[in-house]
């Protein structure tokens, strides 16, 4: 994993002792920070082996299951934040997830790359899939089956009832404010259902 | 001697410890007087914080670890698991292991004599639950000046004890580990229990359960109840790897002696079990295991009944076991974070069925090891001095069969 810059703009949201929802929380790097920064508690979720593995050894509470029917285990407004970072584009039903995290988070976070990004305009017009370093797969071998743009989210997010609260588009670290939707790699976004 | 076993903890011996102070059970009556048998491994540390329960299941004993001087074949039924190096680390922990009320093992039991009548108690022993279990493993945690337990870890029925330790004494534990548990069984469960007792009861030999006066067993009712105790213990796909449709001879027969390959495997395993365990003792431990169900007392609301722990839960399940199947884990994971536990589940994918969790499998036993790395660091018993020890994989895990593993 290259370095991730939504991370650190993940944590500048997260107030201390927040209770945190991570889905797809990978080898736990995310959670165990908020943990230490921010003395947040609460879960990942995750589903390889590996990663779970991982987690444990990064000391984190971590549940193997599927963020796709797994998020029933838990009641409504359980966390106040529920985090989806980087992980949007592999789900099979992106809507219902993220109508899972409003219901069980205050306020949900997401990042995803950036469909939008330049060099993966180039990419199709030059005839071919991208290949970049937010979005390293071959298109034959690739988890990410659901890959929008910072616009499309903007709409998802409108069309589940979500209200954007806070919306980045950084590259390299970097917020991106001259023409995000092209010139930034990574959507940065923070929400919660329309009150 | 050469090490039998390597990273093994060694020769051990089993201790005594009596207790004269009567214990209330659950059924409301009193047992005066028990002994319990016990093994330790490792050090306990100056700050007592290193302690480490194993609470066996239904047919396991207090002989968790190594193996014993005049029986070096008698591997503790937990060796892969536990020794210096292995995922629950001796170098730091200091564990214990305990045979429960109501065992044959040696703890006060069935079997043993009632000082009151000077006769076996047979079917005079009470029912003994989990929660008295636990209770009289507390006691014994006294004895040896055990405050607090840095973690209870258990499988199956041992699970069971593991999560009740949180329950009925919060404060004096850090971690509990339940691995192919329920937080209660299932009708299915109960029911297979139920066939088990019935085959047991129904041997003339069982004579209501007072057969030591007659210098009987039930054998055949205890070995049909370990035959059907051990189908549910496996999956079906590995019996079918395992012994698929193989013959013993070339033909059919048309007869109903032994002819395929797992009727065989299953008498055999029904024929030694029965030889060693004892019929009062299945009874019992098949009981409290229909009895467990925490959330009895909150309405079925399982998330209050767990409201009172205050320990670390790591939950582990097998995808193949349909005896104690990951759906119950599930609900207890369900529970424990709805009542906001720290809690960390693990799914684990082994084909082996319930048995698994006593099988080498190196992602469960990396799990465990990770687990109890950090349960360490807690406690201030340090890091690993060596690197982690897995026992070998690949159908290592084969040597389970056949050498009476103790299933659920």
């Amino acid at each position: 994993m290259t370095q991730r810059h939504d991370f650190e703009l993940i944590a500048s949201w997260i107030p201390e002792g927040s209770r945190v929802l991570d889905l797809g929380c990978g080898d736990g790097t995310l959670m165990a920070g908020l943990a230490t920064t921010r003395g947040a508690t609460g879960y990942g979720i995750e589903i390889e082996e590996a990663s779970v593995l991982a987690s444990v050894k990064n000391g984190i509470h971590v549940i193997q299951n599927d963020i796709e029917d797994g998020m029933t285990a838990f009641e409504d407004n359980a966390f106040d934040f529920v985090i989806l970072s980087q992980t949007l584009q592999a789900m099979r039903n992106a809507e219902r997830v993220l109508n899972e995290m409003l219901r069980v988070g205050r306020e949900g976070i997401v990042t995803f790359p950036n469909f939008g990004y330049w060099r993966h305009r180039m990419d199709i017009l030059r005839g071919r899939m991208p290949v970049s370093r937010t979005l390293p797969y071959k298109w034959y071998d690739t988890p990410n089956i659901h890959l929008c743009t910072v616009k499309d989210f903007e709409d998802l997010c409108a069309a589940v009832g979500a209200e954007i609260l806070d919306e980045r588009v950084i590259h390299g670290g970097r917020t991106v404010k001259v023409l995000p939707n092209l010139l930034g790699s990574t959507g940065v976004f923070r929400f919660r259902r329309k009150p | 001697m050469a090490d039998p076993q390597p990273h093994s903890v060694g020769a051990v011996l089993a201790q005594r410890a009596g207790f004269l102070e009567p214990l209330i059970l659950k059924a409301g009556k009193t047992l005066a007087s028990y002994e319990l048998v016990y093994e330790t491994y490792g050090t306990l540390n100056a700050e007592r914080s290193n302690a480490v329960l194993v609470c066996h299941a239904l047919s396991g004993s207090h002989h968790v670890a190594g193996w014993y001087a005049e029986d070096p074949k008698k591997v503790g039924w937990w060796d892969n698991l536990i020794g210096p190096g292995k995922p629950i680390d001796t170098d730091r922990f200091f564990v214990i292991g305990v045979n429960n009320i109501g065992g044959c093992h040696g703890s006060t039991g069935p079997g043993s004599v009632d000082r009151a009548t000077g006769q076996p108690y047979g079917a005079a022993f009470p029912l003994v639950t989990v929660e008295d279990w636990v209770a009289s493993q507390a006691r014994l945690m006294d004895r040896l000046g055990i405050g607090r337990l840095a973690a209870a870890i258990g499988g199956s029925l041992g699970g069971m004890q593991a999560m009740q330790w949180t329950l009925s004494y919060p404060d004096r534990i850090g971690h509990a580990l339940v691995i192919a548990a329920a937080s209660r069984l299932s009708t299915q469960n109960i029911a297979f229990n139920d066939v088990a007792r019935q085959a047991i009861v129904s041997d003339p030999d069982f004579h209501g359960g007072n057969f030591y006066a007659h210098k009987a067993i039930p054998a055949r009712g205890l070995k049909l109840a370990r035959m059907l105790g051990h189908i549910t213990y496996l999956s079906e796909d590995l019996l079918m790897e395992k012994f698929g449709r193989v013959l013993k001879r070339d033909e059919y027969g048309f007869n109903y002696d032994v002819e395929f390959e797992i009727e065989s495997y299953l008498r055999y395993q029904g024929d030694k079990f029965a030889q060693v365990f004892d019929a009062n003792t299945y009874l019992l431990m098949t009981k409290a295991l229909d009895y467990f169900d925490p959330a009895k007392e909150t309405g079925g609301d399982l998330a209050r009944a767990l409201s009172a722990a205050k320990a670390g839960f790591f939950v582990a399940s097998f995808a193949s076991d349909w005896r104690f199947p990951p759906e119950r884990s599930r609900e207890m994971v369900k529970a424990l974070v709805a009542s906001r536990k720290a809690v960390t589940y693990a799914e684990i994918d082994a084909p082996h069925g319930h048995d698994a969790f006593l099988l080498d499998n190196p992602h469960y036993h990396q799990l465990v090891a990770a687990y109890m790395d950090n349960v360490a660091r807690e406690v201030g018993a340090g890091e690993r001095r060596t690197a982690l020890v897995l026992a070998a994989t690949e159908l290592a895990e084969m040597r389970g069969y056949g050498a009476g593993r103790e299933g659920a």
